[in-house]
């Protein structure tokens, strides 16, 4: 089999420094190829390459035995190779249509053939089996997974014969997961070569014939899936072994922080259960099943209408972050870069914010404790000055850390803390979770990464359609979780 | 950690600022003692404190483009009141404070109440107070200032080795010191952090309405200030304010402020207004048409944002924000 | 199981046909104006919509109007363009002076009218996409620059039109001025490009998300730099329609009237986002209209023209605030 496209040791600096040194890589159709690394290890840089977003410094990109130098990404669409970014590329306010041909319209008469693009969208979206997408909707009105698949067709409809998927499922929830495997292995069948990006070791063993894992923007190894095992590619992915990701749990919790009696809103229901200092609480349960929605009721953006809170022991009402605040509840948001850091401020700005916000005088001034507050959560910066858009997204998330310790509140609600992160500063996040409860705070976790959420909660809860599914001690598996999730006692872990 | 710090894009700004006063220096021998500084500070004021005053509506991430039409509104209230009475003096001031306050509230209010991007609801008030004021004095300005209310665009109090300190300068030093010592307080880096990611200053905790809304209000009371100055300064007409909204951007702009929010200093900004000022003061040392300033101020103001975005371009790997004309 | 999140992907798609969009709002309240200024006029004695309050309507719109279209298309964009008050005030005087009364001057004066404009519309463009500038400081910039060649080259009027260039200003069917067909013919024109051709659309894209329209293929720079030509363009054609109208050209009779903002207010009140992508030529005559109207009222009742300035501050911000708060409603349903 020949391979549609190769990289021939691409290397890429900026400012200097370099990001990619001489990687090389192969894609065959038919083949799904999986990247993995760290962060930072290079593979959106590599990406971006193939898609001409960025020229090669040196080295040598080959498409069908034939060298080319992309200037722009329509002249990779023209060779043949799609790219599907983080981010979804999509216009909210065009329709389906007018989404996938953007750029490429078909013209008739010197006007654009609005017909003829209606008609091949709706060809493509059959195709894949998804006619329930009208093409003459307005992509605002698509649920995320459907956005996604019209992202899919976008890249098809350019007669592609590679496509590059930079982690996909970042945006999806654990039930639309199946929907995008079952396009993938579609298109692979098809004879497409596929690119597939991901932190989620899962999905690149459900999915790939073959892993390259590069490192400091260097090839580390390649070879077919198969013959690899989970522990084996991490291992060449941070050089070192993780045998003890999870910290150890809390010995005793202590008095009750937090408790909900029969709380509900329009998003949840009938909800009771406590949380105690010292505990790490696990929340589990399907996109759409009310975890994010519990965090956010408690947390006062969209409060709960029925039943009672109990914040160490007496009824509180909480109408909005800045009581909930006062009232010693933090909140750390699974949107990072969305609602939770103001990029282009300095690390102390951040981390001084909630203080700032929410206290007055002198309280509101102090400053004195910055340092320690950067220490105890260990952020790595060139100093409290550096803008934070400028840190790792594990530094990042310490930042939000230290802004919420800041304040010295007694329940924290964390929705995926490690979103984004890299499996090393993962590690440290757990480390720093598993201590700020010891120090005494009760924690809820929303995590939709299933060992993740088991491996570091002392209990879990488990949500579904809005109400509390069940509760699972520590060490659960994952078949009882999921279980409980989708209301099948035993089903294919999503 | 408390060594000073120049805030992003100062630098640029006062370099260019420095190159203008020694390049005056050599053009005007008005420049070789203090007086003719205090001269020029003395005509840079106005400018200076409404300079000040958008810069906290830029930075949180709006626009106020009713500024001009506003200082044009208290001159001529100023005029038609006062009358030519220092009796009345005191509490027209007052007055003009409490008008600027109010239009403050509205421009702030109908920008976070009403949702309306704040180009539109400060441009709506241009409208209105245009309108009105025409409406009012059917086109002619009447009445006179008192000269106890020109004091303080005219005036200035005797100093040893400065000669006369204006007191235009001491109002311009007082708002700009008061406005630095703001900024580095809680409150004015909350302000910043709206104007960045008002999102996360709501989850925070932070109440962003009231953020914009002081921005507003502040943007208002301080070209109230501008107002009494440039009404002593330069006296009664309908045209006083005119085009001040521009040339306060302008001003912000060119101390390297983000357009859209979220970045910058008002130390710059105060810079940028004080580098316009000078520039304008040399040209007309060197003889060029007074016709051609908004010329050069085009010039300069394009080439000030395109040197900040080439800076930015620099940065180009990591991820960029888009500006757009409002964040709202 | 994907059921569970693909649910929100159902709703009607045809709802939206029949719902309240801005353009139909804009014509419905025009038409409501229009009701009620008719009976408040015929309370003082007079009829709105008679020979004269119709001209009087669409004469004022005409100028209003070629400038608005041109800034629809900026704004759609994701742009803006504040120097297009100054250039209407240039190109009439470049037309007025070009023909200086000769009827064989009448072509060359408007191609260079117009090839002028063409140019401050390329810098306008260029400036932003190349230099990478606000395109509101680029624009504020450049008009600037026009307004110092203005303020240094001319004191009052200059150059004159022939007579036979002149019909263009007055010649009416009816009612109905010549000009004012030309201009709805433009907008109709405009509409068609916006809504059918390649450029169009991408327009439309690079207003919607520049950064998603360039990673899908869009030569987004480009795309902003025709924007900028054809506003520019449309800006030159007031400034000649200007010129023909008062028999000269007038350094300051685009800023007088103050076409910059008004035009920005026109596209806005005709339900366009100021942040683009979304709205359309459409709806920004209706605007457009809806000024004209309110001037033309306000004329009949004898009211005095600043107040005029007060009416329609407080419409544009109400307007905006209604846009703003059906995009608001609508996004949490």
């Amino acid at each position: 089999m020949t391979d549609v496209v190769r990289l021939e040791g691409i290397g890429k600096a900026f400012l200097g420094v370099p990001v990619l040194r001489g990687v090389d890589l192969a894609l065959r159709g038919g083949e799904v190829h999986a990247l993995v690394g760290e962060n930072g290890a290079g593979k959106s840089t590599l990406l971006k390459v193939l898609a001409g977003v960025h020229r090669p410094d040196t080295g040598r990109v080959v498409v069908r035995g034939e060298e080319v130098s992309f200037a722009a990404p329509r002249d990779a669409q023209a060779a043949g190779i799609a790219i599907i970014h983080q981010e979804l590329t999509l216009l909210e306010h065009r329709t389906v249509a007018e989404n996938v041909f953007l750029g490429r319209e078909p013209v008739r008469r010197g006007q654009v053939d609005r017909r003829a693009m209606e008609a091949e969208t709706r060809r493509l979206l059959g195709s894949l089996g998804e006619d329930g997408i009208d093409p003459g909707t307005e992509v605002a009105r698509l649920s995320v997974a459907r956005k996604q698949v019209v992202e899919i067709v976008k890249a098809l409809s350019a007669d592609a014969t590679v496509l590059a998927m930079d982690e996909p499922t970042a945006a999806l929830a654990d039930g639309e997961v199946e929907l995008l495997y079952r396009l993938v292995r579609r298109l692979r069948d098809r004879g497409i070569a596929i690119l597939y990006v991901s932190h989620r070791m899962r999905e690149v063993f459900d999915l790939s014939t073959r892993i390259t894992v590069l490192k400091d923007g260097a090839f580390v190894t390649s070879a077919p899936t198969a013959e690899l095992t989970t522990e084996q590619v991490v291992r060449h992915m941070v050089g070192r072994p993780l045998d003890t990701l999870y910290p150890e749990r809390a010995t005793a919790p202590g008095e009750v922080r937090l408790a909900l009696r029969g709380a509900g809103n329009d998003r949840v229901r009938d909800l009771t259960f406590e949380v105690r200092s010292g505990e790490v609480v696990g929340v589990a349960g399907l996109q759409g099943s009310g975890r994010s929605a519990l965090l956010r009721a408690i947390w006062g953006v969209e409060p709960f209408t029925t039943g009672t809170l109990e914040l160490d022991g007496t009824p509180a009402r909480v109408t909005g972050p800045r009581t909930a605040v006062r009232k010693g509840i933090g909140y750390v948001t699974e949107d990072r870069k969305g609602e939770g850091l103001a990029l282009r401020q300095s690390v102390r700005d951040n981390t001084l914010l909630v203080r700032r916000a929410t206290s007055r005088g002198a309280r509101a001034r102090r400053e004195t404790d910055l340092r320690e507050l950067l220490a105890s959560v260990a952020v790595v910066a060139r100093g409290p000055h550096q803008e934070v858009r400028y840190l790792s997204g594990g530094n990042q998330q310490k930042v939000v850390l230290a802004r919420w310790l800041a304040v010295r509140p007694r329940v924290l609600l964390v929705d995926e803390p490690t979103r984004g992160v890299d499996v090393g500063a993962k590690q440290a996040l757990y480390r720093l979770l598993r201590d700020l409860a010891a120090d005494g705070l009760a924690i809820l976790l929303v995590s939709s990464e299933l060992p993740e959420l088991i491996g570091l909660s002392d209990r879990v809860l488990v949500l579904r359609e809005g109400t509390l599914a069940g509760e699972l001690p520590a060490g659960a598996d994952e078949e009882t979780v999921m279980g409980l999730a989708t209301g099948h006692l035993v089903g294919e872990p999503a | 950690m408390t060594r000073l710090r120049l805030a992003d894009g100062t630098a640029p700004v006062l370099v260019v600022l420095v190159v203008l006063l020694v390049a005056l220096a050599f053009a005007g021998p008005a420049y070789s003692e203090p007086s003719g500084y205090l001269a020029l500070l003395k005509r840079a004021a106005p400018l200076v404190v409404l300079a000040v005053g958008q810069y906290f509506v830029v930075v949180s991430g709006g626009f106020d483009l009713s500024v001009g039409s506003l200082v044009t509104a208290e001159v001529v209230i100023a005029a038609r009141l006062v009358d030519g009475d220092d009796a009345d003096t005191a509490w027209v001031v007052a007055l003009l404070l409490g008008f600027g306050l109010l239009v403050g509230l509205v421009n702030g209010l109908v920008t976070t109440k009403l949702l309306v991007p704040s180009f539109i609801v400060t441009l709506g008030m241009l409208l209105v107070l245009d309108g009105a004021v025409f409406l009012w004095t059917g086109g002619a300005p009447r009445g006179a200032l008192s000269p106890s209310f020109r004091v303080a665009g005219r005036g200035g109090a005797d100093v040893p080795l400065l000669g006369q300190v204006p007191w235009s300068v001491v109002v311009l030093l007082v708002v700009v010191g008061a406005a630095v010592w703001f900024m580095r307080g809680p409150t004015g880096r909350l302000l910043v952090a709206v104007g960045d990611n008002e999102k996360a200053v709501h989850l925070a905790g932070g109440r962003v309405d009231r953020l914009r809304l002081l921005a507003f209000v502040l943007s208002a009371l301080l070209a109230t200030v501008a107002a009494i100055l440039l009404a002593g300064f330069a006296g009664v007409s309908a045209q006083v304010g005119q085009g001040l909204e521009f040339r306060a951007i302008t001003a912000v702009v060119l101390g390297g402020v983000l357009l859209g929010g979220g970045r910058g200093s008002v130390v710059a900004a105060a810079a940028g207004a004080v580098t316009l000022e000078a520039l304008f003061s040399l040209l007309n040392l060197l003889g060029v048409s007074g016709a051609l300033e908004s010329a050069v101020q085009g010039v300069i103001i394009i080439a000030a944002v395109a040197y900040a975005a080439r800076g930015t371009a620099l940065r180009h790997l990591l991820p960029h924000r888009k500006t757009t004309v409002d964040s709202t | 199981m994907s059921a569970v999140g693909v649910a929100a992907g159902r709703l009607p798609a045809r709802h939206r046909a029949v719902a309240f969009t801005p353009v139909v709002v804009v014509y419905l309240a025009l038409a409501a104006l229009l009701v009620v200024g008719s009976v408040l006029v015929a309370l003082d004695g007079g009829v709105l919509l008679d020979h004269g309050g119709v001209l009087n309507i669409l004469t004022r719109s005409t100028v209003l109007g070629l400038v608005a279209i041109g800034q629809t298309l900026v704004i759609v964009t994701g742009s803006l363009d504040l120097s297009v008050a100054y250039l209407a005030g240039l190109c009439s005087l470049i037309a007025a002076e070009t023909m200086a009364g000769s009827t064989a001057m009448v072509v060359p004066g408007v191609l260079a009218a117009l090839a002028v404009a063409a140019v401050v519309g390329l810098v306008n463009g260029l400036v932003i996409t190349v230099l990478k500038a606000n395109a509101f400081i680029a624009t504020l910039g450049v008009a600037l620059v026009l307004r110092g060649y203005l303020e240094h080259s001319y004191t009052g009027p200059a150059g004159s039109v022939p007579r036979a260039f002149q019909h263009l200003g007055y010649d009416r069917i009816g009612p109905v001025p010549v000009s004012a067909l030309l201009m709805l013919a433009l907008a109709a024109a405009a509409w068609w490009y916006l809504r059918r051709t390649r450029t169009g659309y991408h327009m439309y894209a690079v207003g919607g998300d520049v950064d998603v329209a360039r990673l899908s293929g869009v030569r987004t720079g480009r795309t902003i730099v025709t924007a900028h030509v054809v506003c520019a363009v449309m800006a030159g054609l007031a400034g000649v329609f200007l010129a023909s109208r008062l028999g000269s050209g007038a350094p300051y009779v685009g800023t007088d009237a103050g076409y910059d903002l008004e035009s920005i207010a026109a596209v806005v009140l005709g339900g366009t986002a100021l942040a683009g992508g979304r709205g359309g030529v459409a709806g920004t005559i209706g605007g457009v209209l809806i000024l004209a109207t309110l001037d033309t009222i306000f004329d009949d009742l004898g009211v005095n023209s600043f107040f005029k300035d007060v009416v329609r501050g407080v419409v544009l911000v109400v307007a905006v605030a209604l846009y703003a708060r059906r995009r608001h409603t609508g996004r949490s349903s």
